[in-house]
């Protein structure tokens, strides 16, 4: 049985914001009024992915035969549209003859992580829990 | 940008950061909590770079 619209409303809403704060890092914590929160992750992330293509980073490709590449591909996603538009523009192929490029990755990598803890926080003040 | 410092303090920086603005509400608990953590991470290395100094493979 199909629940009431009313009821569907809520959860509609929290997935919108869920994905929101995934695309655009702060924009979940924009939109439930917490400005400087959403200001805060919306330079600090993107800023923290810049610098670790700058590093010379690389975003790791989904290759399913390598689980550890493919979880870091996944944490690289994390940040969301930056990612999208950083792989647009050529960026993140990474040179592993890099003297920055362990730290490059650990930039990409942990940006993204941090944007889906940002993901989280946004969900559960929207929730009230915080 | 090949110093191991300033890249260790710069990521320590954002980690911190974004840490302390999850974890904190209040400006002042926020700035508190994100120096106590950068902070943190710094001395840690430090000392962690230190202990591993005997052994360097």
């Amino acid at each position: 049985m199909r629940a009431p619209a009313a009821e569907d409303t809520p959860s509609a809403n929290l997935v919108l914001l869920c994905l929101a704060s995934w695309v655009i890092p702060g924009a979940g914590h924009f939109w439930l009024g917490r400005r400087n929160k959403g200001l805060i992750f919306l330079a600090a992330l993107p800023a923290m992915f810049a610098i670790g293509l700058v590093l010379r980073g690389r975003l790791f490709p989904f290759d399913l035969s390598d689980p550890l590449v493919c979880l870091e591909a996944l944490a690289d996603l994390g940040i969301g549209a930056t990612y999208f538009v950083a792989a647009a523009l050529g960026s993140g192929t990474g040179d592993v003859r890099a003297v920055t490029y362990e730290y490059g990755n650990a930039f990409l990598v942990v940006a993204g992580l941090l944007n889906l803890l940002t993901v989280i926080d946004a969900h559960d003040v929207a929730l009230g829990r915080k | 940008m090949r110093s191991h410092i300033l890249l260790l303090s710069l990521f320590a920086f954002f980690v911190s950061l974004v840490f302390a603005v999850i974890a904190k509400d209040d400006p002042r608990e926020q700035a508190r909590f994100g120096g106590l953590l950068f902070a943190g991470f710094l001395g840690s290395a430090i000392v962690l770079g230190w202990l591993m100094y005997p052994f360097p493979r």
